[in-house]
């Protein structure tokens, strides 16, 4: 509201699970400030309250307190509904287990965000789905089932279908926890890349080597917020048409795990 | 446009589980089979009840003395109150449709003869009474007009009585004695059977009403008048005709009701068919609780389906489906899986029916009205069943939906 180019305006976040002798403070009141563009990983260990700020920001749940401003609108003490549709159009999720459904083609996947459109807006779904695949470097792959595809693949059809609808953020939740170091650095050069045209990218885990390739990071602990600091970012090297094998971040990220 | 995309999601979600599927319609297919059965065969039962009432008589108009309708209450001595034989003879000569009446004299009596004795019914008629019930006889001949202005002492008897009083030989020829009168037998009736009530129709001495009234019963008034019209259209205006003969008759005011009553086979049609009606909704709420069983299987698999695919729900909610969004998937997954079923299942009914058919010789026909019926009572159940398991899958928690394993 009062910047506009703050995709993300955040304060005071609360979130207590359960009430009177067992209460939870998941969230103890944090800050969070994303502007439009930017890319930051949200780091933690289980337990900091990086699961539970996630669903906040990704409008899947509500602060117990706090205000929440995304692109300019209040969505705190909204209904279901409302959620669900706020979801639709300002967020696009990416997640561990890739979530896609099975025995449903690429195209189909990619598609269905598209189908729960209720902004009347004329679209052509399956035009807009085609080009989110190819926008992913998957143009040859459309008609393919998830089984038929790799995990990288399928990630990348999962990135697809979160950009399919031009969303204000990407909410990328352990986007490597399930790929292999090499496919997992190709998953992080891809967000780079979709970040270098524009798009806003969260990327929320816990593994420092991942959060590395965000030039932002905040970190998480038992609820509140311990560091927020820049980074010189791990630039991959663009994923090259050759297909050279970028040698460094595989080194160093087979040395974490 | 998005309920098309709802029926292509649901319509691919059956196909995608092929058996199970099949099992889960095969509940609808046998109650919605079984439900049309039991109707068909309802209605075969019906036309077969119809057919065996027409068999009774063709086109048959009876009046009985005294509006039922008024029964126990005392219209007063003096009164022209009773039928006469006045009054048959009257309808025959002014009634422009029926093609025969005849006045029918009740006279229960003892008949001696042949082998012994035999109580029976003693039925005074006239000669049209044969036609009238579509009657003839398998030995000798009936009375004719002669016999009926001679008031002779003839009797036709019915095959129950020549059988009783007359066994292994032939009563044509032979005398009885009715009430000391002596009477000569000149035929013997076709064996009618009995009636769906009961009554053995056979039991029957027919004679002229003339002989009868004058030697038998003793007085002047009679039990009923039977009539019959060439077709049964001409039935209801025949009674209206009947009806107005007899007011006049009777010199009855305007404001004064019936003191006689017209029926024809209708009412006894009517009920009868009445009683086959309740037959057959008995029968169909038998055959309902197999629907119901089948809807709860339908249930039962949907709620199968939403544990299994909590984590789709999540996905889907996650990326902007509402709750409503999700329910009307599972609603019309349920809806297109009774449909379907129920489609099956006309064509099992039809197919039961044809069989039930073969082997009763019934015509059992199924209505159009019933197929559109069954249709709709099928998706009725995937609503009704289908309902709870969609609501439950709308109202998942998509963070627990998308944690859940």
């Amino acid at each position: 509201m009062s910047e506009p180019d703050l995709v993300i305006d955040a304060k005071e976040l609360t979130k207590v699970y359960g009430t009177g002798g067992s209460e939870v403070h998941a969230l103890r009141g944090v800050d969070l400030d994303v502007r439009r563009g930017e890319m930051m990983a949200i780091m933690g260990a289980s337990g900091s309250g990086k699961s539970t700020l996630m669903n906040i920001l990704g409008c899947l749940d509500q602060p117990t307190d706090g205000v929440y401003v995304l692109n300019g609108a209040r969505v705190d003490g909204l209904d279901r509904d409302q959620l669900a549709d706020i979801r639709n159009r300002e967020i696009g999720f990416v997640f561990q287990g890739f979530n896609l459904l099975a025995r449903t083609t690429a195209l189909d996947n990619v598609e269905l965000p598209l189908l729960y459109d209720r902004s009347g807006r004329k679209l052509d779904s399956k035009a807009l789905a085609r080009d989110a695949l190819e926008r992913v470097g998957l143009g040859d792959r459309m008609d393919h089932q998830p089984s038929e595809l790799s995990g990288g693949q399928q990630q990348r059809v999962a990135i697809a279908r979160a950009l399919v609808t031009n969303p204000t953020l990407i909410l990328a939740d352990e986007p490597t926890g399930n790929l292999d170091t090499h496919t997992s650095v190709e998953v992080l050069a891809l967000f780079q890349e979709l970040n270098a045209q524009g798009v806003t990218v969260l990327l929320v885990t816990h593994e420092p080597d991942i959060a590395a390739y965000a030039p932002r990071i905040m970190e998480l602990r038992d609820g509140l917020v311990v560091r927020d600091h820049a980074t010189v970012a791990r630039q991959h090297a663009v994923l090259d048409p050759g297909g050279g094998e970028p040698v460094e971040p595989v080194e160093s990220l087979k040395a974490t795990s | 446009m998005r309920l098309r995309r709802f029926i292509d999601i649901a319509v691919d979600s059956i196909l995608k589980n092929k058996m199970r599927s099949m099992l889960t319609m095969l509940g609808i297919i046998i109650g919605v089979g079984a439900v049309m059965m039991m109707v068909a065969v309802g209605q075969g039962a019906k036309s077969q009840i119809r057919q065996s009432i027409n068999g009774l008589g063709t086109n048959l108009i009876v009046v009985t003395p005294g509006a039922s309708r008024e029964g126990g209450v005392s219209r007063g001595a003096g009164t022209f109150n009773r039928l006469t034989v006045q009054d048959a003879e009257a309808i025959k000569r002014e009634s422009l449709l029926l093609s025969g009446v005849s006045p029918v004299i009740l006279a229960p009596t003892q008949a001696v003869g042949g082998k012994g004795n035999w109580r029976t019914m003693v039925r005074g008629v006239s000669t049209d009474y044969a036609t009238i019930r579509d009657w003839n006889v398998s030995e000798g001949r009936l009375f004719d007009a002669e016999d009926l202005r001679g008031m002779r002492k003839v009797a036709v008897i019915g095959a129950t009585v020549a059988k009783d009083l007359f066994p292994n030989q032939d009563p044509v020829g032979q005398n009885l004695r009715l009430r000391d009168v002596p009477f000569k037998i000149i035929g013997v009736l076709q064996s009618k059977g009995q009636t769906g009530m009961g009554n053995d129709q056979d039991d029957v001495i027919l004679a002229p009403y003339t002989t009868v009234q004058t030697r038998l019963a003793g007085h002047q008034f009679i039990g009923q008048i039977v009539g019959s019209t060439p077709n049964p259209q001409d039935i209801p205006a025949a009674e209206q005709e009947v009806r107005g003969i007899m007011r006049e008759r009777h010199k009855l005011a305007p404001y004064e009701a019936d003191d006689f009553t017209v029926r024809d086979q209708t009412d006894i049609m009517q009920a009868a068919e009445g009683t086959t009606d309740v037959m057959t909704l008995l029968l169909a709420a038998i055959a309902s609780i197999s629907l119901l069983v089948g809807g709860i299987g339908i249930m039962n698999i949907m709620l199968v389906s939403v544990t299994e695919r909590t984590r789709e729900i999540g996905v889907r909610m996650a990326i902007g489906a509402r709750g409503s969004d999700v329910l009307s998937q599972f609603l019309i997954e349920s809806i297109v899986l009774s449909v379907i079923g129920g489609a099956f299942g006309v064509a099992v009914g039809f197919g039961g029916a044809e069989v039930i058919a073969r082997l009763t010789g019934w015509s059992t026909a199924i209505a159009p009205a019933m197929v559109g019926l069954a249709m709709g009572f099928s998706a009725t159940v995937g609503i009704f069943f289908g309902y709870y398991p969609a609501r439950k899958a709308a109202q998942l928690n998509p963070i627990e939906a998308l944690r859940y394993e």
